[in-house]
C-alpha cells in the first residue's frame, strides 16, 4: 500500500517535491538551447521549404539567396558530404530533398547566415521550378493508389472473430475518424553544433533522443559515434515530437558547422514547426463487433487505417501499438485487428504521447458505448461485464502474483532475420529489430484471460478501481440527476461518461528497455548523477533524484542532476513509452548501491562489524559501532582508496515480443485509470464546457505524488484537446492550413473544468519496478476519452439516434451530431 | 544614424541603439542585450511565452515594436527579484509547482503579476483562469498556476499599488 505522504522535507522518494531547477524557472534563468550563450561568431539557418506536396525540382536558381545580405552558405542536397538522411528508421527521409519532394513544406536547401533574421529572409529569395504530380493526401487517396509501407496489413488476431460476430444475436458497427495532433510543444525545436578540435562536434539540442542525435550526426559527418556528443539539458516540453524530429536541425547545424568551422544554430519559428515536423498519426478505424442481449462482446474486428505520410519514421511501431491498445480494458475471446500503414504526401507523422495507443483505444470505447446505446444500458454496466477479470482471480490459484507471469520461452535457435534491410538505425524506435522466429508453442494456460496478442493479463484492478471511482464521483446519482435535468432543459444538454485506461508499459522493441547511468560521490559528499533519461518537464530528473537521495539516505539538495550527455553515458534509448524513470531510476538504483557496497564494505571492514549491517540513513552512515556522517564516511573512503564512481544499468525482465505474428508479452505490466466527465452542449451552436471531472489513476507506489498529479491532470486535458478543439485542417494542395495557435485551439487555463479532482489509487505495482511505482507520462492522456464520450452523451439526449461523433469533436460536429440524431 | 531609445530596464537606466527600427521587444531583449529568460513561443502574440510589463502592464514583447518604447519602464523576469529575493509571484510558483517543462512559466509570471496588479481577478479561481487564458501551459500546469496566483494575490493584496506602479 502506498505510504502516507510526508512533506517535501522528509524522504526523498514517495515526498512529493517540486520540479527540479524551480527556483531556475521562475527566474527565468533556467536555459532551453535557444538561451544558451553562443561562441562569438555563431552563425544561424533557416531551410528554404517545398511549395508543393508532390513533385519533381526541375530547377532551382539559389543565386539571389547567396548573395542576400549576411548570407554565409547556402546547402543543398549535392553539397551532403555523407548521408542526406534523418530518417529514425528506413533510410527514407533525406535532410534536404533530393530532386523530388514527398510533401508541401519539404526542406529543400539550407541556408547559413549571420543572423536568425538574414537566414530567413534569404530563403524567401530562391526561385525553384517544379514539375507538380498529383499528391496523395488522404486516407481514401492512398488506398484507392494502394500506398502503404510495409507489404500489406499487419493483422493480430485470436479465436474467430468473423464466426463469433456471425453467430452473436446482435452487432453493431461502424467507422470512425480520429484527427491527428500537433504536439505544440511550447519550446520550438532547436539544435546548436559547436565545432571541436580534430573534427569532433558537439551538439546542444532539445531531444529526448540524444542517442538518435549523436548518430544521425555522426553518419552526416562520416564520423564514428565516439566524434560526436549531444547534450539535453531540458525541454520546453516535448510529448513524442523530439524523438526523431530534431534530427533535421541537428544534423544541418552540424554539417554547416563543419563546412564553416563555426557554431551553428537553427530553431523553427512556430509556423515552421506546425509545417515540417510530423504530427499524431491520424486514422480511420472500422469495427464490427458482435453481442448478446446483456451487451456482453462476443466477437469484435477492428480495420484500423493509419496515416503515416511520406517517410516511415516511427509509424510501424506507432500502428503496432494502436493494434495492442485495441481491446482497451476489455477480455475478447474472438477478436481481430487489421492494421493499414499508409504513405501519404503529408507531413511525416510521428510520435505523440500515447504513440498509437490512444487511437487504437477509443474505437473500443466507441464500440461498448454504442452497444449501451443500443440496449439502453448504462454504459458503465457494459464496460463492467467486458472488463478483465480482477487480478485476484485472474491467475489459476487464486491471488494476484506478486511477480509477473512465467516469461515466454526463448528459443535463441529459432531465432532468425528474416527482412534484410539497410542496417537498421537500432538505438531508435523506428528500428525494425530482429523478426523472431515463432517462440516454441507458446499457449496460454487454460482459462487465462490473454490479449488480442496472447499476452496473460494478470493484474487487472479496473474492477475495484471503477467502484471506487463510481462512488467518489456519486456516479449513479449524477447519472440520474442529468436524465431529470436534460429532461426540463430543452437547450442545454448534459452529459456523462466514465472511461477507463489499460496501458501497456516497455517499449516494443524489446531491446529498447535497457538504461544506463553514471554517478559520482566527491569527495566532499556532494553527488552528481546522470543517466540516459532526457527531462521534458515530465519530472524525471526530479524523480531519479530522490531515488539516488534514498539510496544514500540524503537529502535531494545533496544530490546534483546534469545534463544528459551522450558523452557520460552512452546507447541510451529515447526518453519515450513513459519509461523514464523506470529504467533510469534502477540504473541510477544500481550504480548508486555499487558505491553505497563499496563505502559500506570499507566501513565495515574498518569497524569490525558485517557490511551487510550498515545502513544509509537520515545523512549518517551507521555501521553499529560507529556513525558517521555522510560526508565524513565518503572523506574516509577515498582516503582508505575506494573508488566513489559507478555506472549502473538495468534491463527490464521478462519481455519478449514477435510483431510480425503478433504474439508475445511486449509489456512489462499495465498501467491503470479512469475518468469521469460531465459536460453541456448547446444543442443551438454545438459549443460545449466541461463541467466536472473525476480521476483515478493508478501511478503504482507513486515516487512522487505531486508530479504524477501533474502529469495525470496535463494528460487528460491534453487528451481532451486532442479530441474536442484541436483541429488539423490540410487543403486540396496538401498545405496545412492550421499552423498558429489562432487556427489551432490548443487548451487554456479557462478550459479546464470548474471540478477538478485527481486522486491517485493506493496499490503498488505487482511488477517488481522502481520502488514500486507505475509510468505516467502516457496513460492518463486517454483518460480524455471520457470527456469526448460525455460530449456524445450529451448530444445521445437529443434524439434517438446514436451520435457516431468523429474525433475531435468540435462544435461544428457536435452540431452535425445532434442533426443527425434527432433526424434518426 | 540608428536610431536609439531610452528606457528603464528592471530598474536600470538605458540607452539602447536599434540597429533594426522594426526590432520587437522580445528580440531586442533575447538577442541583443542577452536578457533570455523571457521566451518565443510562437512570435505572433497567441501564446503568453513573451509576457513583459511595459509601465505595469502586461504586453506580449512579441508583438511590441522596440521603438514605440522610448521613455518606458519595463519589468522582465530577470528584473522581478532583482535584490535576489524572490517575488511573492515567484515564491507561490515554486510551492504550487505550478510548472512542468516551465518554457511558459517567465510569461505565465509576468501576466500573474500584471494581473494581480490590475485588481480584476481578486482570489476567484474562474476569474483567475479567465485572466491567465491568454498564457498557453502546454504542459498544463493550470491547476497549480490558477492556485499560485490565489496564493500570491492574498499574499500580495497590500502591496497592490507598489506592484503596480
Ligand atoms: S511569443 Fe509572444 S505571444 Fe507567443
Ligand atoms: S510548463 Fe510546459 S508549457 Fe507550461
Amino acid at each position: 500500500m502506498k505510504d502516507e505522504r510526508p512533506d517535501r522535507t522528509a524522504r526523498a522518494v514517495r515526498s512529493p517535491l517540486p520540479h527540479d531547477a524551480a527556483t531556475l524557472h521562475v527566474t527565468g534563468a533556467a536555459r532551453y538551447v535557444d538561451d544558451i550563450p553562443v561562441p562569438a561568431g555563431c552563425l544561424h539557418m533557416a531551410f528554404g521549404l517545398s511549395e508543393i506536396a508532390r513533385g519533381t525540382i526541375t530547377a532551382m536558381d539559389l543565386s539571389a539567396v547567396r548573395s542576400a545580405p549576411g548570407v554565409r552558405d547556402v546547402i543543398t542536397a549535392g553539397d551532403l558530404p555523407f548521408a542526406n538522411d534523418v530518417s529514425p528508421s528506413a533510410h527514407d527521409e533525406p535532410l534536404l530533398a533530393d530532386g523530388e519532394v514527398f510533401y508541401f513544406g519539404q526542406p529543400v536547401f539550407a541556408v547559413v547566415a549571420d543572423s536568425h533574421l538574414a537566414a530567413r529572409k534569404a530563403v524567401r529569395l530562391a526561385r525553384i521550378d517544379y514539375d507538380a504530380q498529383t499528391p496523395i493526401l488522404t486516407i481514401d487517396d492512398a488506398l484507392a493508389a494502394d500506398s502503404r509501407f510495409e507489404e500489406g496489413p499487419r493483422v493480430y488476431a485470436k479465436g474467430d472473430a468473423d464466426g463469433a460476430i456471425a453467430a452473436a444475436p446482435r452487432r453493431v458497427e461502424g467507422s470512425m475518424e480520429i484527427g491527428g495532433q500537433e504536439h505544440f510543444y511550447l519550446e520550438g525545436q532547436a539544435a546548436l553544433a559547436l565545432p571541436q578540435e580534430d573534427g569532433d562536434m558537439v551538439v546542444q539540442c532539445s531531444s529526448q533522443h540524444p542517442t538518435e542525435i549523436q548518430h544521425k550526426v555522426a553518419e552526416a559527418l562520416g564520423l564514428p559515434m565516439h566524434a560526436v556528443r549531444a547534450e539535453v539539458r531540458r525541454m520546453g516540453g516535448a510529448f513524442g515530437g523530439k524523438e526523431s524530429q530534431g534530427n533535421a536541425l541537428a544534423v544541418a547545424c552540424a554539417v554547416a558547422a563543419a563546412r564553416t568551422g563555426r557554431p551553428c544554430k537553427m530553431r523553427y519559428d512556430r509556423d515552421d514547426d506546425f509545417v515540417i515536423t510530423g504530427k499524431r498519426h491520424d486514422f480511420r478505424i472500422t469495427y464490427r463487433a458482435g453481442h448478446d442481449d446483456d451487451g456482453r462482446i462476443l466477437g469484435l474486428e477492428f480495420v484500423q487505417y493509419c496515416r503515416c505520410g511520406w517517410s516511415q519514421d516511427l509509424s510501424l511501431p506507432v500502428a503496432d501499438r494502436a493494434m495492442l491498445h485495441a481491446e482497451n480494458a476489455y477480455h475478447l475471446v474472438d477478436v481481430r485487428i487489421e492494421s493499414h500503414r499508409l504513405k501519404t504526401h503529408t507531413q511525416s507523422a510521428t510520435a505523440f504521447r500515447g504513440f498509437g495507443g490512444p487511437q487504437g483505444m477509443i474505437p473500443m470505447e466507441r464500440v461498448i458505448d454504442e452497444i449501451a446505446h443500443a440496449l439502453s444500458l448504462d454504459p458503465v454496466e457494459v464496460r463492467r461485464l467486458n472488463y478483465y477479470r480482477a487480478a485476484a482471480q485472474s491467475a489459476e490459484g487464486g491471488a494476484a502474483p506478486a511477480t509477473p507471469a512465467a516469461p515466454l520461452p526463448r528459443d535463441i535457435s529459432g531465432q532468425k532475420k528474416v527482412h534484410d534491410a539497410l542496417p537498421d538505425d537500432i538505438a531508435s524506435r523506428g528500428a525494425l529489430g530482429e523478426v523472431v522466429e515463432p517462440a516454441a508453442g507458446r499457449v496460454a494456460a487454460s482459462g487465462e484471460q490473454t490479449t488480442p496478442y496472447h499476452m496473460p493479463v494478470t493484474d487487472f484492478i479496473l474492477h475495484e478501481m471503477t467502484d471506487r471511482l463510481c462512488q467518489s464521483a456519486d456516479y449513479t446519482a449524477r447519472r440520474a440527476g442529468i436524465e431529470a435535468w436534460n429532461a426540463q432543459s430543452p437547450i442545454l444538454k448534459k452529459g456523462l461518461a466514465l472511461t477507463p485506461v489499460k496501458f501497456g508499459i516497455s517499449f516494443t522493441l524489446t531491446h529498447l528497455n535497457q538504461a544506463g547511468a553514471l554517478v559520482h560521490v566527491y569527495q566532499d559528499g556532494s553527488i552528481q548523477m546522470n543517466h540516459g533519461g532526457t527531462e521534458m518537464g515530465q519530472g524525471l530528473f526530479r524523480k531519479v533524484s530522490q531515488v539516488a537521495a534514498s539510496r544514500f539516505g540524503l537529502d535531494v539538495d545533496r544530490v546534483r542532476i546534469t545534463a544528459t550527455d551522450t558523452g557520460k553515458v552512452p546507447n541510451t534509448s529515447a526518453t519515450a513509452a513513459s519509461s523514464g524513470s523506470d529504467l533510469n531510476g534502477m540504473a541510477v538504483k544500481a550504480a548508486c548501491d555499487t558505491i553505497r557496497d563499496r563505502i559500506a564494505a570499507f566501513l565495515a571492514e574498518k569497524d569490525g562489524v558485517d557490511a551487510a549491517t550498515v545502513r544509509f540513513e537520515d545523512g549518517a552512515v551507521i555501521t553499529g559501532a560507529e556513525r558517521y556522517d555522510f560526508a565524513e564516511a565518503v572523506r574516509l573512503a577515498y582516503l582508505g582508496r575506494v573508488s566513489l564512481s559507478a555506472t549502473g544499468y538495468y534491463r527490464t525482465p521478462d519481455i519478449v515480443w514477435d510483431r510480425i505474428r503478433g504474439e508475445g508479452r511486449p509489456f512489462f505490466y499495465f498501467a491503470y485509470g479512469a475518468a469521469v466527465t460531465e459536460a453541456v452542449v448547446d444543442t443551438l451552436t454545438g459549443e460545449y464546457r466541461l463541467l466536472r471531472t473525476d480521476i483515478l489513476h493508478d501511478a503504482g507506489a507513486s515516487l512522487n505524488p505531486a508530479i504524477d498529479i501533474g502529469q495525470i491532470e496535463g494528460g487528460y486535458i491534453q487528451g481532451t484537446g486532442w479530441l474536442t478543439t484541436e483541429e488539423l485542417v490540410w487543403d486540396a494542395e496538401g498545405r496545412l492550413r492550421t499552423h498558429a495557435p489562432s487556427t489551432y485551439k490548443i487548451p487554456a487555463c479557462s478550459d479546464r473544468p470548474d471540478l477538478f479532482t485527481v486522486t491517485l489509487w493506493d496499490g503498488e505495482n505487482f511488477a517488481d519496478t522502481i520502488y514500486r511505482s507505475k509510468a505516467v507520462g502516457e496513460p492518463p492522456f486517454m483518460l480524455g476519452i471520457s470527456s469526448f464520450l460525455a460530449l456524445s452523451d450529451a448530444i445521445a439526449a437529443c434524439g434517438p439516434g446514436y451520435p457516431a461523433l468523429d474525433a475531435p469533436a468540435t462544435p461544428e460536429r457536435v452540431l452535425a451530431a445532434i442533426q443527425r440524431v434527432r433526424a434518426a | 544614424m540608428s536610431p536609439s531609445i531610452s528606457l528603464t530596464l528592471n530598474g536600470e537606466a538605458r540607452d539602447i541603439a536599434l540597429d533594426d527600427p522594426r526590432v520587437t521587444l522580445l528580440d531586442l531583449l533575447r538577442e541583443r542585450l542577452a536578457l533570455p529568460g523571457t521566451k518565443k513561443g510562437c512570435d505572433r502574440g497567441q501564446c503568453g511565452a513573451c509576457t513583459v510589463l511595459v509601465n505595469g502592464r502586461r504586453v506580449n514583447s512579441c508583438l511590441t515594436l522596440a521603438l514605440t518604447l522610448d521613455g518606458a519602464e519595463i519589468t522582465t523576469i530577470e528584473g522581478l527579484a532583482a535584490d535576489g529575493t524572490l517575488h511573492p509571484v515567484q515564491e507561490a510558483f515554486i510551492e504550487n509547482d505550478a510548472f512542468q517543462c516551465g518554457y511558459c512559466t517567465p510569461g505565465q509570471i509576468m501576466s500573474a503579476v500584471g494581473l494581480i496588479a490590475e485588481g480584476r481577478a481578486g482570489d476567484d479561481p474562474e476569474r483567475i483562469r479567465e485572466g491567465m487564458s491568454g498564457n498557453i501551459c502546454r504542459c498544463v500546469a493550470y491547476h497549480g498556476i490558477t492556485l499560485a496566483v490565489q496564493d500570491a494575490t492574498r499574499s500580495m493584496t497590500p502591496l497592490k499599488k507598489e506592484d503596480a506602479a
